[in-house]
C-alpha cells in the first residue's frame, strides 16, 4: 500500500505527459481560425438591466444585413480600458459594436460602463462563460468580425489598436460591405 | 571566426558535460576516487566553456556583428549599447545559452564549495547535474545554435524588442534564471539521495543554503517582472495570471515549500522523503515553465520562439528528468528510513501543514494555467480560465495559510499544546482582531473583506515582531546582549514574514481601493480622480537614440503637493513597435499613475486619451517582496551553514551571488 502511494507521482506525471505530448500535435497558430467562414454558435443572451433596458441583450440572429464588430470584455480585465476609446471610434465610423460582458457581475459591468463610458450598441451579459466557449474566447478582450450573412470573418485576440484597425479590420469591413 | 570559436566552446562544454555524466557516477557505484575527482574538473571546466561561449555571444552583440543571425534578428546599430549587451540574453537562443551558463556555474559551485560532501554523495550530484547539462547544452546546439551565421550579411538589424529595451528587463531574465536553474540543485541532490538511498540532517543541511540563494534569485525576479509589467506595459496591473506569470510563481511556491521541508529535515530528520519529493517538482516546474514559454503550447504575451520542434525536445527532456526522478522516488524512497515521530501540534506539524497549503496552491495555479491544454487534448475547445478563477481558488487557500504562518515559528518542536500557542499569540490576535472590527467601521461593510486584508497584514508583522520580542525579552536582564545575538536566520525569518504582510497590505489596496479613469484631453485641461487633480500642460514630440515619441506632460495635485509628471508613448520604426512610458508619481501611501494613448477627437476637439490611474499602497507589494529577498540573504548568511565547513580561501564569486555563506 505504502509503495503504492510512492508511485502516485509517476501515474500522475505520465498522464501530464500524455496531455502535452496531445498539445504539441496542435498547431498554435491556428488559434484565431477555430469559427473563420462558420456561422455564429446559437446564443441568445440577456441584456444588463441598468444599462440598457430597451435591449435587452442580443442573440446570434440579429447579425443579419450588415457587418458587425463583438467585442469580448470584462470589468476585471486589465486591458480592455485602453481599448475602450477604440470601440468609440469604430462605432462613431459606423459599425455596430456589439460587447459580451464575459463572467463578469452584471453591477460590475455596470459601474465599469458608468466610468469610462459606453461604447456599444448593445451589450449581453455572458455570466455562465458558455457562449464565451462557443466562441472559443481564450481571453479578454478579444474581438469578432461578423459579416451580413452572421458569419466570423476574423478574430482579433487581445485588444484591438489603431494599428489594427486602420491597416486590418477597416479594410475587411469595407470589402464585407460590397459582398452580396 | 569569434562566432566559430564560441559553437566550438559549446561543443567541446558538450563533450566535456557528457563525460561529467558517465565517469564520476561509475566512480561513486565503484569506490574508485579518481573517478570521482573527475567530475570536479570537469564541473569547473563545463563552466569555463560555457562561460567564454556566452562571452563571445555576447561580444558579437557589441560588434554588431550581423553576419550572425541571431544578431542581425536581435540588435541594430541605432539600439543604445547597453540594450546591444543586454539583447544577448533578450531572445530564444542566446537565454538558453545563459541558462545553460548558470546551470554550469552552479555545477562548478558543487564541485569548488562542495569538499565538505561525501565523495560519493559529491560525484553523483555532479553527474546528475551534467545529465541536465548535456541535455539543455544539446537543446541549444541542435534546435536553437545561436551562433548560427547568415549567408547575406544584412547592413543593419532588426532591433531588440522594445518592450524589452527597459532596465528592468534587463535583470528581470537572469535573476529568473538564477532561480530556476539553481534549483536543479536540489532536484541534482535529491536524485543523488535516492541513488545513494540515504538521506540524512547533513544532506539537508548541505542543500538547503542552495535552495534559498534560488528562492532569494526568484523572489527578485518575480518582483522585477511584476514591476516592470506595472510600468511598462501602460495598463497599471502588477499581475495578470498569465500563462508565464504563471510558470515562475508555480517553482517559487514550491521553492518556499521546500524551505521549510528542508528545515524539518535538517532539524529532525522527519519529512525525508516528501523533501526529495518537493525537490523533484521544483525543478520540474521550472523546466515545465521553460516548456511553456518556448513550446508555443500556450498562448501568451511573453512567447517567445514559438517552434513544436523544440517542444518536443523539451518534453522529451521533462520526460527524462521528471519521470526519471519520479520513478526513482517510486522504487527508492518507501524503504528509505523516515525519521523522528512528531505530535499533532508541533513545530513540524505547522510546517507540514505550511506544505500542504503550499501545494494545494500551486496545484489550483497549475490547474488554472494548463487548463487550456488540458481542454485542447480532450476536445476541440480552446478556452483559458481568467482571474475570476484565481480570485475564486487562490485567495481562500491562501488565507488559511497566511494565518499559521505567524503561529508556526511560535511552536516547539516535537510536541506542543493549543493552549501554550494561544498564550503566546494572545496578544498579537487581540490587536489583529480589534483593528478587524474598527477597520470595517471605518470602512463600512461593503469594505469588510479590505478590512480583513489589512488586518491578515497586520496579523502577520506583530506575530514577525512577536518572535523578536519573545527572544529578547527572554534576556530581560541584558537586552541589548540578546538583540545582538540573535541569529541572522531568526532575523531572516522575522523579515520575510513580515514582508509577506506588508505585500499582503500592498495586494488588498490595490484589490479594493484602486481608482482610474479614461478621458480624452487637451492641453490645460484638468481632470480629478478623487483627490488628485490631474492637469495635462503640454504636448511635444521628442526623439529618442532609435524611437520617435510623443511626450505629455502633466502636473499632478494630490491634495498638499504638485508634482511633475511625463508620459511617453514611443514608436521604434526598425520594428514598427509601440510602447508606453507611464508617468508615476510614487509614494509610501500610494501612486498617481498616468500613461497616454493615441490622439483623439474629443467632445472638445482633437486630443490626447489619457488613462489615469490612483494605486494605493502599491508600492507595498514590491517592498515585501524585496523584505522576503532580503531576509533570505539575511539567513543565507547565518553561521549555522558554514558549520562543519572547513576554513578555505575566499573565492571570486563565480558561482550565484550570495553562496559567500559557503566561505
Amino acid at each position: 500500500m505504502k509503495r503504492l502511494l510512492f508511485a502516485v507521482p509517476v501515474a500522475a506525471f505520465i498522464a501530464l505527459v500524455t496531455v502535452f505530448g496531445l498539445g504539441l500535435t496542435k498547431d498554435p497558430s491556428k488559434l484565431p481560425s477555430q469559427l473563420i467562414d462558420r456561422p455564429l454558435p446559437v446564443f441568445a443572451l440577456p441584456g444588463i438591466a441598468a444599462i440598457n433596458p430597451e435591449s435587452g441583450g442580443f442573440a446570434s440572429t440579429v447579425f443579419r444585413g450588415q457587418p458587425a464588430l463583438i467585442n469580448v470584455f470584462a470589468s476585471w480585465c486589465s486591458a480592455c480600458p485602453p481599448e475602450h476609446p477604440m470601440l468609440g471610434r469604430i462605432k462613431a465610423e459606423g459599425v455596430p459594436v456589439y460587447g459580451i460582458a464575459w463572467k463578469d457581475k452584471p453591477a460590475d459591468t455596470r459601474d465599469w460602463l458608468a466610468k469610462l463610458g459606453n461604447p456599444y450598441t448593445a451589450i449581453a451579459a455572458d455570466e455562465s462563460g458558455r457562449t464565451a466557449i462557443d466562441l472559443g474566447v481564450t481571453g479578454a478582450p478579444e474581438s469578432f468580425i461578423v459579416d451580413k450573412a452572421g458569419r466570423v470573418r476574423y478574430k482579433v485576440v487581445g485588444a484591438i489598436t489603431p494599428e489594427i484597425w486602420d491597416a486590418t479590420l477597416k479594410p475587411l469591413i469595407a470589402k464585407l460591405r460590397t459582398e452580396a | 571566426m569569434l562566432a566559430e570559436i564560441g559553437q566550438f566552446a559549446l561543443i567541446l562544454a558538450l563533450v566535456t558535460a557528457l563525460a561529467q555524466a558517465v565517469l564520476p557516477m561509475v566512480g561513486a557505484a565503484r569506490g574508485d576516487a579518481a573517478l570521482m575527482a573527475f567530475g570536479r574538473t570537469a564541473a569547473q571546466l563545463q563552466a569555463l566553456l560555457i562561460g567564454a561561449a556566452f562571452l563571445i555571444l555576447m561580444a558579437c552583440f557589441a560588434r554588431s556583428d550581423f553576419s550572425v543571425a541571431l544578431v542581425a534578428d536581435h540588435s541594430a546599430l541605432s539600439q543604445p549599447f547597453a540594450y546591444k549587451l543586454a539583447a544577448t540574453w533578450g531572445n530564444h537562443e542566446g537565454s538558453m545559452v545563459l541558462w545553460v551558463l548558470i546551470l554550469a556555474l552552479f555545477g562548478a559551485g558543487i564541485a569548488v564549495y562542495g569538499d565538505n560532501l561525501r565523495p560519493s554523495l559529491q560525484a553523483r550530484v555532479l553527474s546528475v547535474q551534467a545529465m541536465i547539462g548535456v541535455a539543455f547544452l544539446a537543446f541549444s546546439l541542435f534546435t536553437s545554435n545561436p551562433f548560427a551565421r547568415l549567408d547575406i550579411v544584412p547592413p543593419d538589424g532588426t532591433e531588440l524588442n522594445p518592450l524589452l529595451q527597459d532596465p528592468g528587463l534587463v535583470f528581470h531574465p537572469p535573476l529568473l534564471y538564477l532561480g530556476y536553474v539553481g534549483f536543479s540543485v536540489a532536484f541534482s541532490f535529491a536524485a543523488a539521495a535516492l541513488i545513494e538511498g540515504r538521506v540524512d540532517a547533513a544532506w539537508a543541511r548541505w542543500m538547503r543554503p542552495w535552495v534559498l540563494a534560488s528562492w532569494i534569485c526568484l523572489t527578485c525576479g518575480i518582483a522585477l517582472g511584476s514591476f516592470w509589467a506595472y510600468y511598462e506595459l501602460g495598463w497599471g496591473g502588477w499581475w495578470f495570471w498569465d500563462p508565464v506569470e504563471n510558470a515562475s510563481l508555480m517553482p517559487w511556491l514550491l521553492g518556499t515549500a521546500l524551505l521549510h521541508s528542508a528545515i524539518v529535515t535538517e532539524k529532525r530528520q522527519a519529512l525525508s522523503s516528501w523533501t526529495i519529493l518537493l525537490s523533484i517538482l521544483a525543478f520540474s516546474l521550472s523546466l515545465i515553465g521553460t516548456f511553456l514559454v518556448r513550446s508555443g503550447i500556450l498562448t501568451s504575451v511573453h512567447a517567445f520562439a514559438v517552434d513544436p520542434a523544440r517542444g518536443v525536445f523539451i518534453l522529451a527532456m521533462i520526460v527524462g528528468a521528471t519521470g526519471g526522478a519520479l520513478t526513482l522516488f517510486a522504487i527508492r524512497a518507501p524503504a528509505m528510513r523516515s525519521g523522528a515521530m512528531f505530535g499533532g501540534v508541533s513545530r513540524e506539524a505547522g510546517l507540514t501543514l505550511n506544505n500542504l497549503f503550499l501545494m494545494a496552491v500551486t496545484a489550483v495555479v497549475f490547474l488554472g494555467t494548463f487548463y487550456p491544454v488540458i481542454m485542447e487534448a480532450v476536445s476541440t475547445d480552446k478556452i483559458s480560465v481568467g482571474p475570476p478563477y484565481y480570485n475564486l481558488v487562490f485567495v481562500p487557500l491562501m488565507i488559511p495559510l497566511l494565518l499559521l504562518v505567524s503561529a508556526g515559528p511560535l511552536l516547539d518542536w516535537k510536541r506542543d499544546t493549543l493552549r501554550s500557542v494561544a498564550e503566546k499569540l494572545k496578544w498579537p490576535a487581540v490587536i489583529t482582531l480589534a483593528l478587524f472590527a474598527g477597520l470595517t467601521l471605518g470602512l463600512g461593510w461593503r469594505n469588510a473583506s479590505a478590512a480583513f486584508g489589512f488586518a491578515l497584514a497586520a496579523w502577520l508583522v506583530l506575530g514577525a515582531g512577536l518572535i523578536l520580542a519573545r527572544r529578547w525579552r527572554a534576556g530581560s536582564r541584558d537586552p541589548w546582549r540578546q538583540v545582538r545575538t540573535t541569529p541572522p536566520a531568526v532575523i531572516g525569518m522575522v523579515l520575510a514574514h513580515a514582508g509577506l504582510g506588508v505585500t499582503v497590505a500592498g495586494v488588498t489596496a490595490m484589490s479594493v481601493f484602486a481608482t482610474s479613469k479614461i478621458l480624452v484631453m487637451q492641453p490645460g485641461e484638468t481632470a480629478e480622480l478623487g483627490t488628485l487633480k490631474v492637469t495635462l500642460k503640454d504636448i511635444a514630440a521628442a526623439n529618442g537614440p532609435n524611437y520617435s515619441a510623443v511626450q505629455a506632460y502633466f502636473s499632478v495635485d494630490d491634495g498638499g503637493s504638485i508634482r511633475a509628471l511625463k508620459s511617453e508613448r514611443r514608436f521604434y520604426p526598425i520594428s514598427r513597435n509601440q510602447t508606453t512610458e507611464a508617468g508615476i508619481g510614487g509614494g509610501v501611501m500610494g501612486n498617481a499613475y498616468v500613461a497616454i494613448g493615441e490622439p483623439q477627437q474629443g467632445p472638445k476637439g482633437q486630443g490626447i486619451v489619457v488613462r489615469i490611474y490612483h494605486h494605493p499602497l502599491v508600492g507595498w507589494i514590491w517592498f515585501g517582496f524585496l523584505m522576503m529577498a532580503v531576509g533570505g540573504s539575511a539567513s543565507l548568511s547565518d553561521r549555522r551553514f558554514r558549520v562543519g565547513a572547513p576554513a578555505r580561501r575566499a573565492l571570486p564569486p563565480l558561482t550565484a551571488p550570495g553562496m559567500v555563506a559557503a566561505e
